[in-house]
Protein backbone atom coordinates (compact mmCIF):
# COMPACT_ATOMS: atom_id res chain seq x y z
CA UNK A 1 0.00 0.00 0.00
CA UNK A 2 0.59 3.90 -0.46
CA UNK A 3 0.60 6.06 2.33
CA UNK A 4 0.83 9.67 2.22
CA UNK A 5 1.65 11.38 5.14
CA UNK A 6 0.24 15.17 5.42
CA UNK A 7 2.75 17.48 6.97
CA UNK A 8 1.89 21.03 8.27
CA UNK A 9 4.18 23.78 9.49
CA UNK A 10 3.93 22.00 13.16
CA UNK A 11 3.32 18.90 12.65
CA UNK A 12 5.37 16.45 14.82
CA UNK A 13 4.44 12.73 14.81
CA UNK A 14 4.75 12.52 11.09
CA UNK A 15 8.48 10.65 11.67
CA UNK A 16 6.52 8.52 13.71
CA UNK A 17 4.20 7.27 11.48
CA UNK A 18 6.60 7.26 8.61
CA UNK A 19 8.59 4.75 10.34
CA UNK A 20 5.94 2.50 11.58
CA UNK A 21 4.65 2.40 8.10
CA UNK A 22 7.92 1.85 6.27
CA UNK A 23 9.92 -0.16 8.73
CA UNK A 24 7.57 -2.37 10.97
CA UNK A 25 4.67 -2.36 8.20
CA UNK A 26 6.92 -2.61 5.18
CA UNK A 27 4.68 -0.14 3.27
CA UNK A 28 5.51 2.48 0.87
CA UNK A 29 5.29 5.77 2.72
CA UNK A 30 5.99 9.35 2.06
CA UNK A 31 5.67 12.76 2.94
CA UNK A 32 3.27 15.49 1.55
CA UNK A 33 3.61 19.01 2.43
CA UNK A 34 0.77 21.44 3.29
CA UNK A 35 1.33 23.50 -0.03
CA UNK A 36 1.04 20.21 -2.65
CA UNK A 37 -2.16 19.89 -4.65
CA UNK A 38 -1.62 16.58 -5.78
CA UNK A 39 -2.53 13.56 -3.26
CA UNK A 40 -3.34 11.39 -6.50
CA UNK A 41 -1.58 7.73 -6.36
CA UNK A 42 -2.02 7.47 -2.79
CA UNK A 43 -4.44 4.54 -1.29
CA UNK A 44 -4.17 6.22 2.21
CA UNK A 45 -3.30 9.73 3.73
CA UNK A 46 -2.82 10.04 7.41
CA UNK A 47 -3.27 13.75 8.76
CA UNK A 48 -0.42 13.20 11.97
CA UNK A 49 -0.05 14.88 15.34
CA UNK A 50 1.21 18.10 16.32
CA UNK A 51 0.74 21.54 16.45
CA UNK A 52 0.00 23.05 13.59
CA UNK A 53 0.37 26.47 13.21
CA UNK A 54 0.93 26.73 16.79
CA UNK A 55 -2.75 25.58 17.33
CA UNK A 56 -3.35 29.29 17.04
CA UNK A 57 -7.55 30.90 16.92
CA UNK A 58 -8.43 27.19 17.36
CA UNK A 59 -6.60 23.80 16.98
CA UNK A 60 -6.57 22.55 13.33
CA UNK A 61 -8.22 25.79 12.21
CA UNK A 62 -5.69 27.19 9.89
CA UNK A 63 -3.91 24.21 8.58
CA UNK A 64 -7.39 23.23 7.27
CA UNK A 65 -7.26 26.01 4.90
CA UNK A 66 -3.55 24.82 3.67
CA UNK A 67 -4.03 24.00 0.16
CA UNK A 68 -3.32 20.42 0.72
CA UNK A 69 -6.64 20.38 2.37
CA UNK A 70 -8.97 20.81 -1.36
CA UNK A 71 -7.21 17.53 -2.65
CA UNK A 72 -7.86 15.77 1.06
CA UNK A 73 -11.18 16.64 0.73
CA UNK A 74 -11.69 15.20 -2.70
CA UNK A 75 -9.94 12.57 -2.18
CA UNK A 76 -12.30 11.74 1.28
CA UNK A 77 -15.37 12.87 -0.77
CA UNK A 78 -14.34 10.46 -3.65
CA UNK A 79 -14.22 7.75 -0.97
CA UNK A 80 -10.36 7.82 -0.19
CA UNK A 81 -8.96 6.04 3.20
CA UNK A 82 -8.20 9.42 5.55
CA UNK A 83 -6.70 9.11 9.14
CA UNK A 84 -6.29 11.67 11.26
CA UNK A 85 -4.46 11.39 15.07
CA UNK A 86 -4.76 13.56 17.20
CA UNK A 87 -3.75 16.99 15.49
CA UNK A 88 -5.15 15.50 12.67
CA UNK A 89 -8.59 14.42 13.69
CA UNK A 90 -8.84 18.46 14.81
CA UNK A 91 -7.86 19.65 11.45
CA UNK A 92 -10.54 16.94 10.14
CA UNK A 93 -13.57 18.33 12.28
CA UNK A 94 -12.48 21.86 11.02
CA UNK A 95 -12.43 21.31 7.90
CA UNK A 96 -15.88 19.39 8.63
CA UNK A 97 -15.08 15.77 7.22
CA UNK A 98 -15.81 14.72 9.99
CA UNK A 99 -18.56 16.46 13.05
CA UNK A 100 -18.20 18.04 16.36
CA UNK A 101 -15.63 19.97 17.77
CA UNK A 102 -12.60 19.73 20.55
CA UNK A 103 -12.99 21.83 23.56
CA UNK A 104 -9.84 22.38 26.21
CA UNK A 105 -9.32 19.20 28.16
CA UNK A 106 -11.56 19.61 31.52
CA UNK A 107 -8.92 19.42 33.86
CA UNK A 108 -6.91 22.21 31.84
CA UNK A 109 -3.53 19.99 31.37
CA UNK A 110 -2.04 18.36 28.80
CA UNK A 111 -2.40 14.66 29.63
CA UNK A 112 0.24 12.47 27.90
CA UNK A 113 -0.17 8.84 29.06
CA UNK A 114 -1.09 5.58 28.11
CA UNK A 115 -5.09 5.13 27.81
CA UNK A 116 -7.76 2.17 27.61
CA UNK A 117 -9.87 2.81 24.71
CA UNK A 118 -12.68 0.16 23.37
CA UNK A 119 -13.36 -0.70 20.30
CA UNK A 120 -17.01 0.38 19.46
CA UNK A 121 -17.31 -1.11 16.10
CA UNK A 122 -15.02 -4.05 13.71
CA UNK A 123 -17.46 -2.51 10.55
CA UNK A 124 -14.69 0.10 9.90
CA UNK A 125 -12.19 0.01 6.93
CA UNK A 126 -9.94 1.00 10.42
CA UNK A 127 -11.29 -1.62 13.01
CA UNK A 128 -11.98 -4.93 11.23
CA UNK A 129 -9.11 -6.58 12.50
CA UNK A 130 -9.98 -6.06 16.05
CA UNK A 131 -11.33 -9.10 16.22
CA UNK A 132 -14.70 -9.39 18.72
CA UNK A 133 -14.02 -5.45 19.47
CA UNK A 134 -11.58 -5.09 22.37
CA UNK A 135 -9.84 -2.81 24.51
CA UNK A 136 -6.33 -1.39 22.93
CA UNK A 137 -3.94 0.45 25.15
CA UNK A 138 -2.80 3.21 23.28
CA UNK A 139 -1.13 7.03 24.30
CA UNK A 140 -2.89 10.21 24.29
CA UNK A 141 -1.04 13.17 24.57
CA UNK A 142 -3.30 16.19 23.72
CA UNK A 143 -4.81 19.34 25.80
CA UNK A 144 -7.66 20.02 23.19
CA UNK A 145 -9.48 16.51 23.46
CA UNK A 146 -12.80 17.05 24.86
CA UNK A 147 -14.94 16.01 22.20
CA UNK A 148 -18.44 17.96 21.57
CA UNK A 149 -20.87 17.09 19.24
CA UNK A 150 -24.51 19.07 19.25
CA UNK A 151 -26.83 15.85 21.26
CA UNK A 152 -29.10 15.51 17.57
CA UNK A 153 -25.54 14.65 15.37
CA UNK A 154 -24.74 12.76 18.14
CA UNK A 155 -27.48 10.14 18.08
CA UNK A 156 -27.22 10.11 14.31
CA UNK A 157 -24.04 9.18 14.64
CA UNK A 158 -24.88 6.41 17.25
CA UNK A 159 -27.32 5.38 14.86
CA UNK A 160 -24.58 4.78 11.83
CA UNK A 161 -22.06 3.38 13.55
CA UNK A 162 -19.68 6.29 13.48
CA UNK A 163 -18.68 6.05 17.27
CA UNK A 164 -15.47 4.19 16.70
CA UNK A 165 -13.48 4.16 20.16
CA UNK A 166 -14.12 5.02 23.83
CA UNK A 167 -12.31 5.48 26.45
CA UNK A 168 -12.64 2.82 29.19
CA UNK A 169 -11.25 0.94 32.45
CA UNK A 170 -8.92 -2.18 31.31
CA UNK A 171 -12.12 -4.56 31.63
CA UNK A 172 -13.65 -1.96 29.28
CA UNK A 173 -15.88 0.04 30.92
CA UNK A 174 -16.58 3.13 29.32
CA UNK A 175 -17.79 4.73 33.03
CA UNK A 176 -16.99 8.56 33.02
CA UNK A 177 -14.31 7.85 35.85
CA UNK A 178 -12.13 6.24 33.22
CA UNK A 179 -13.35 9.52 30.77
CA UNK A 180 -9.29 11.67 30.88
CA UNK A 181 -10.49 15.31 29.37
CA UNK A 182 -14.25 15.03 29.54
CA UNK A 183 -15.16 14.13 26.19
CA UNK A 184 -18.92 13.27 25.93
CA UNK A 185 -19.67 10.07 26.64
CA UNK A 186 -15.96 8.92 26.40
CA UNK A 187 -15.26 9.32 23.03
CA UNK A 188 -12.00 8.62 21.60
CA UNK A 189 -12.13 8.63 17.93
CA UNK A 190 -14.76 8.39 15.10
CA UNK A 191 -15.42 8.35 11.80
CA UNK A 192 -17.53 9.81 9.23
CA UNK A 193 -20.84 8.16 7.61
CA UNK A 194 -19.43 5.96 4.92
CA UNK A 195 -16.45 4.73 7.10
CA UNK A 196 -13.28 6.09 4.97
CA UNK A 197 -12.60 9.16 7.35
CA UNK A 198 -11.16 8.76 10.96
CA UNK A 199 -10.38 10.61 13.63
CA UNK A 200 -8.83 9.69 16.74
CA UNK A 201 -7.24 11.05 19.55
CA UNK A 202 -5.24 8.23 21.03
CA UNK A 203 -1.51 7.49 19.11
CA UNK A 204 -1.61 4.37 17.33
CA UNK A 205 1.89 5.04 15.65
CA UNK A 206 2.59 5.25 19.31
CA UNK A 207 1.21 1.56 19.89
CA UNK A 208 3.29 -0.42 17.44
CA UNK A 209 6.33 -1.83 18.59
CA UNK A 210 6.87 -3.66 22.42
CA UNK A 211 10.11 -1.62 22.85
CA UNK A 212 7.32 1.48 23.07
CA UNK A 213 5.14 -0.63 25.74
CA UNK A 214 1.92 -1.85 23.51
CA UNK A 215 1.31 -3.00 19.80
CA UNK A 216 -2.30 -2.56 20.29
CA UNK A 217 -1.99 0.22 17.40
CA UNK A 218 -0.84 -2.12 14.57
CA UNK A 219 -4.24 -3.41 14.72
CA UNK A 220 -5.67 0.02 13.26
CA UNK A 221 -3.01 0.10 10.94
CA UNK A 222 -3.19 -3.93 9.66
CA UNK A 223 -7.01 -3.45 9.30
CA UNK A 224 -6.29 -0.98 6.99
CA UNK A 225 -4.04 -3.01 4.89
CA UNK A 226 -6.79 -5.85 5.28
CA UNK A 227 -9.21 -3.77 4.37
CA UNK A 228 -7.26 -2.48 1.09
CA UNK A 229 -5.75 -6.60 0.52
CA UNK A 230 -2.42 -5.55 1.18
CA UNK A 231 0.25 -7.86 3.56
CA UNK A 232 2.53 -6.40 5.73
CA UNK B 1 -10.13 53.88 8.11
CA UNK B 2 -12.40 51.26 8.56
CA UNK B 3 -12.40 49.05 11.63
CA UNK B 4 -14.15 46.15 13.29
CA UNK B 5 -14.69 44.48 16.84
CA UNK B 6 -15.27 41.06 16.71
CA UNK B 7 -16.37 39.01 19.70
CA UNK B 8 -16.34 35.29 19.99
CA UNK B 9 -18.26 33.27 23.06
CA UNK B 10 -18.91 29.64 23.34
CA UNK B 11 -22.44 28.49 22.91
CA UNK B 12 -25.26 28.33 25.82
CA UNK B 13 -24.82 24.34 26.76
CA UNK B 14 -20.90 23.75 25.73
CA UNK B 15 -18.87 23.16 29.03
CA UNK B 16 -16.11 25.61 28.88
CA UNK B 17 -13.77 24.36 31.57
CA UNK B 18 -11.08 27.31 31.22
CA UNK B 19 -14.34 29.67 32.52
CA UNK B 20 -15.34 27.17 35.24
CA UNK B 21 -11.57 27.30 36.82
CA UNK B 22 -11.41 31.25 36.52
CA UNK B 23 -14.86 30.90 38.41
CA UNK B 24 -13.29 28.53 41.14
CA UNK B 25 -10.17 30.76 41.64
CA UNK B 26 -12.56 33.89 42.37
CA UNK B 27 -14.68 32.10 44.59
CA UNK B 28 -11.18 30.77 46.35
CA UNK B 29 -10.15 34.65 46.32
CA UNK B 30 -13.60 36.20 48.52
CA UNK B 31 -15.92 36.76 45.43
CA UNK B 32 -18.52 34.26 46.21
CA UNK B 33 -21.07 37.03 44.21
CA UNK B 34 -20.43 36.09 40.99
CA UNK B 35 -22.21 33.26 39.62
CA UNK B 36 -21.31 32.35 36.18
CA UNK B 37 -18.24 33.15 34.17
CA UNK B 38 -17.26 31.99 30.51
CA UNK B 39 -14.33 32.69 28.33
CA UNK B 40 -14.06 34.01 25.02
CA UNK B 41 -12.67 35.50 22.57
CA UNK B 42 -11.58 39.35 21.25
CA UNK B 43 -10.46 40.65 18.20
CA UNK B 44 -9.94 43.82 16.38
CA UNK B 45 -9.55 44.18 12.28
CA UNK B 46 -8.28 47.34 10.57
CA UNK B 47 -9.70 47.69 6.69
CA UNK B 48 -7.63 49.03 3.60
CA UNK B 49 -9.84 51.82 2.14
CA UNK B 50 -9.75 50.36 -0.84
CA UNK B 51 -12.54 47.61 -0.18
CA UNK B 52 -15.42 49.26 1.44
CA UNK B 53 -18.79 47.84 -0.03
CA UNK B 54 -20.52 44.78 1.69
CA UNK B 55 -17.82 45.23 5.14
CA UNK B 56 -20.49 43.72 7.31
CA UNK B 57 -21.38 41.34 4.61
CA UNK B 58 -17.96 40.34 4.10
CA UNK B 59 -16.35 40.62 7.74
CA UNK B 60 -19.82 37.87 9.00
CA UNK B 61 -18.15 35.83 5.92
CA UNK B 62 -14.63 36.02 7.78
CA UNK B 63 -16.18 34.86 11.27
CA UNK B 64 -18.70 32.05 9.42
CA UNK B 65 -15.00 30.54 7.80
CA UNK B 66 -12.46 31.05 9.96
CA UNK B 67 -12.66 33.28 13.39
CA UNK B 68 -15.68 31.43 14.91
CA UNK B 69 -16.29 27.53 15.14
CA UNK B 70 -20.65 27.53 14.48
CA UNK B 71 -20.43 24.15 15.97
CA UNK B 72 -19.46 25.84 19.26
CA UNK B 73 -18.98 29.61 19.16
CA UNK B 74 -21.27 32.05 18.57
CA UNK B 75 -20.51 35.66 17.09
CA UNK B 76 -20.78 39.31 17.34
CA UNK B 77 -19.73 42.37 15.22
CA UNK B 78 -19.40 45.91 15.46
CA UNK B 79 -18.33 47.82 12.67
CA UNK B 80 -17.03 51.33 12.52
CA UNK B 81 -16.34 53.67 10.19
Amino acid sequence: MRFGIVMFPGSNCEQDCLHVLRDVLNQDAEYVWHQSSDVSGFDCLVLPGGFSYGDYLRTGAIARFSPVMKAVEKFAIGGGLVIGICNGFQILLEAGLLPGAMMRNVGLKFICRFVDIRVETVNTPWTRSCAGGGVLEIPIAHNEGNYQVPAGTLEEMKRRGQIVFRYCSPEGSAHPDFNPNGSIENIAGICNQEGNVLGMMPHPERASELELGSTDGLVIWRSILAHCGARA
Amino acid sequence: MAQARVYVTLKEGILDPQGKTVLRALHSLGFPEVEDLRIGKYMELKFTDSRKENLEERLSEMCERILANPVIENYRMEVED
